[in-house]
């Protein structure tokens, strides 16, 4: 049994068939890419899992357990977090203040009044956002208005949102969009390396096809809605149909 | 960078209101009744500042739990003592309760239809209070104190006269030092240090909350609801604390209005009291810890001072002039104060939204940074 199964998922936005009869079976501990041309419909599939969407028809399980209806706090609170394809993060807030509310969300639950301790002087929540903040070599930073760092500075600070509050599943939307070339194999690595030492399960969508093989255990690719073809990544290497999906998109 | 640390800026506070009577003497201001209101105005706008600053979440509705709790306190004094404490207690407890269903209805939206939301609730609670209950708010005469309310705690009145607010037999109306000092006529009464001391403490609230993991998810609301959403957070019940708590400081303000005078009308509670304070914060500096009381002070300050100065006021600060001067500068200045200090207000508001955008709190922050900039640079090419 996967840790996120999905059945026959449809999605429509009035005329436009946006998910076509979805299936996916994620694998405990696998990096599971969703690659597909532009408007294939990968960031709505994505949204149907974390409960900003709802799906017309089709199931959606984590960990055996139905997740449709749901409020994405629920969602999260089970242990699915997203890295979102333009970054989300809390632009008013110093880096530091960005990572330690997943802290405590991860904690605390959905909901606590501690309205009489400080923030600053809970050591166990300083301790895991500056831990965080050193992996992901944002250290010297944490002390910025998060509003004013670059784009690539802003993805690495949600992917530290989302990494610090130890998810099961990682779902991460073009991580990698925007950054430099040094930055993105920094990503690749760091990765690699969460999934070796956490074994967080990674969904990951991604167009630079040096990130996908570098990471993933499995493939599937997405082409107007549908799942055209499935597979390791040697098999989808090759793969005719994704020759003709991605037909001059990029490099297979 | 901080300026200064919790504590010091929290003795300063105290320091800074529990000194005001002397202070404010030089300003015109320092009798107690405009103290006391410049305290409570604060205390309203400190719990607002904890709903607007922090979580965004602009309402229109406040002026209603300001009039409940004035309501409800009346209603303590006409039927069990004139001592304030319980109708401080009920006053709170009230407003906390109407701002729990006025928020739980008003929340389910955001943006601007939750600021309707709340300005519809508002004007339903006026409406409400002006006419279908007049058994419980009296109407349009407002809720008195008569001679023959029970006061059950207090045993019969003196024959004849209406009873005062205290606190335990501390009348608030009394004036229990009265000092000439450098020329001022100061006046310090019981009411004012029963603001006071409430104010203080509001303040230390804000401060707490403003500091905790809490206070931090409700900045969080402001800058990216969405985020906090797909963080684990349920943000709902969040912001219906933070308005529940802004309620019950509203509430808390109605209550100590009622100890200055016990009577509660329904015009309390109209949306422009509401609107006020808006104001007060923005002006202020929202957000801030101090900028609410400022604005409280601010406004109340013009509310009252410049108000009252006319035509004849005005000539005898130009007496010095020439007549043909003296007479266009009255002609100039008039239109903006007396009645006409609504217009200064509103220019002054302009001002601060458009050039300061933080508020007094950030202009006073801006002089401060010329300020030391200066000294810096000063102090480099003294080096030199
Ligand atoms: N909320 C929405 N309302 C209407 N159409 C949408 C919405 N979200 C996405 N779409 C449309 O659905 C299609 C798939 O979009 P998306 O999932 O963002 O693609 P991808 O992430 O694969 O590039 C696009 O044609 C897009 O315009
Ligand atoms: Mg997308």
């Amino acid at each position: 049994m996967g840790i996120l199964e999905v059945q026959n998922v449809n999605k429509h936005f009035g005329g436009l068939h946006a998910l076509n009869n979805v299936n996916l079976d994620v694998e405990q501990g696998s990096v599971h890419a969703l690659i597909g041309p532009n408007g294939a419909g990968k960031s709505t599939f994505l949204n149907c899992l974390i409960g900003k969407l709802k799906p017309d028809t089709g199931s959606v399980k984590f960990n055996g357990e139905p997740v449709l209806g749901k409020a994405p706090h629920e969602i999260n609170q089970l242990g699915v977090s997203r890295v979102f394809q333009t970054p989300e993060i809390f632009g008013e807030l110093s880096v530091f203040e960005n990572v330690m509310i997943p802290c405590l969300a991860h904690r605390d639950g959905a909901f606590k009044i501690n309205a009489f301790s400080m923030v600053m002087k809970d050591k166990e929540i300083r301790q895991k956002a500056e831990d965080i903040l050193e992996d992901m070599g944002m250290k010297d930073k944490m002390n910025l208005h998060s509003g004013s760092l670059s784009r690539g500075d802003k993805r690495r600070l949600e992917m530290a949102m989302c990494l610090v509050q130890e998810p099961k599943l990682l779902l991460l939307d073009e991580p990698t969009a925007g950054m430099a070339r040094a930055d993105t194999n920094n990503t690749i690595d760091l990765l690699k390396h969460i999934g070796e030492t956490r074994g967080i399960t990674k969904v990951i969508i991604e167009h630079d096809m040096h990130v996908v093989f570098s990471l993933a255990t499995t493939i599937s690719v997405l082409a107007q809605g549908a799942i055209i073809a499935e597979g390791l990544p040697e098999d989808i290497k090759g793969h005719p149909k994704v020759r003709e999906a991605y037909l001059g998109e990029a490099e297979v | 960078m901080k300026l200064m640390n919790d504590r010091t800026l929290l003795i300063i506070f105290a320091a800074f209101v529990l000194a005001a009577p002397l202070i404010f003497a030089p300003t015109g201001a320092a009798y107690p009744d405009l103290l006391q209101r410049f305290a409570i105005y604060g205390i309203f706008a400190i719990g607002f500042n904890i709903l607007f600053g922090l979580t965004g979440y602009l309402s229109f509705g406040h002026a209603a739990f300001l009039g409940v709790g004035s309501y409800a306190s009346v209603w303590m004094f006409k039927l069990l003592t004139m001592n304030i404490i319980p109708a401080l207690i009920l006053a709170v407890v009230m407003a906390g309760l109407f701002s729990l269903i006025i928020g739980y209805v008003s929340l389910r939206r955001s943006g601007i239809y939750f600021s309707i939301l709340t300005l519809a609730f508002a004007q339903m609670s006026y409406n409400l209070a002006y006419s279908v209950l007049t058994p419980l708010t009296n109407g349009e005469t407002g809720l008195q104190l008569r001679l023959d309310d029970p006061r059950y705690l207090d045993g019969a009145s003196v024959e004849g006269t209406l009873p005062s607010t205290n606190l335990f037999g501390l009348e608030m109306k009394e004036v229990f030092w009265n000092p000439n000092i450098l020329g001022y006529d100061l006046q310090f009464n019981y009411g004012y240090y029963v603001c006071a001391v409430l104010l203080i403490a509001s303040f230390y609230i804000a401060m707490r909350i403003f500091r905790s993991p809490f206070g931090l998810m409700l900045r969080a609301v402001k800058t990216n609801q969405n985020r906090l959403r797909y963080t684990g957070i349920n943000t709902r019940p969040y912001t219906l604390t933070a308005f529940v708590i802004s309620g019950m400081f509203a509430g808390l303000a109605g209550g100590l209005l009622a100890t200055m005078d016990p009577l509660a009308g329904a015009e309390r509670m109209q949306w422009t009291v509401g609107g006020e304070v808006v104001l007060m914060v923005v002006l202020g500096g929202m957000g801030t810890l101090i900028g609410p009381i400022l604005g409280a002070v601010f406004i109340k300050y013009f509310e009252n001072i410049f108000s009252k100065i006319n035509e004849g006021v005005l000539h005898s600060w130009f007496a010095i002039m020439p007549e043909w001067l003296d007479n266009t500068l009255v002609a100039i200045v008039s239109p903006f104060v007396g009645k006409g200090w609504h217009l200064t207000l509103g220019a002054l508001f302009m001002i601060v939204v458009i050039f300061l955008p933080g508020g007094l709190v950030d202009g006073a922050k801006r002089i401060g940074g010329w300020i030391t900039g200066a000294n810096r640079r000063k102090a480099k090419a003294e080096a030199e």
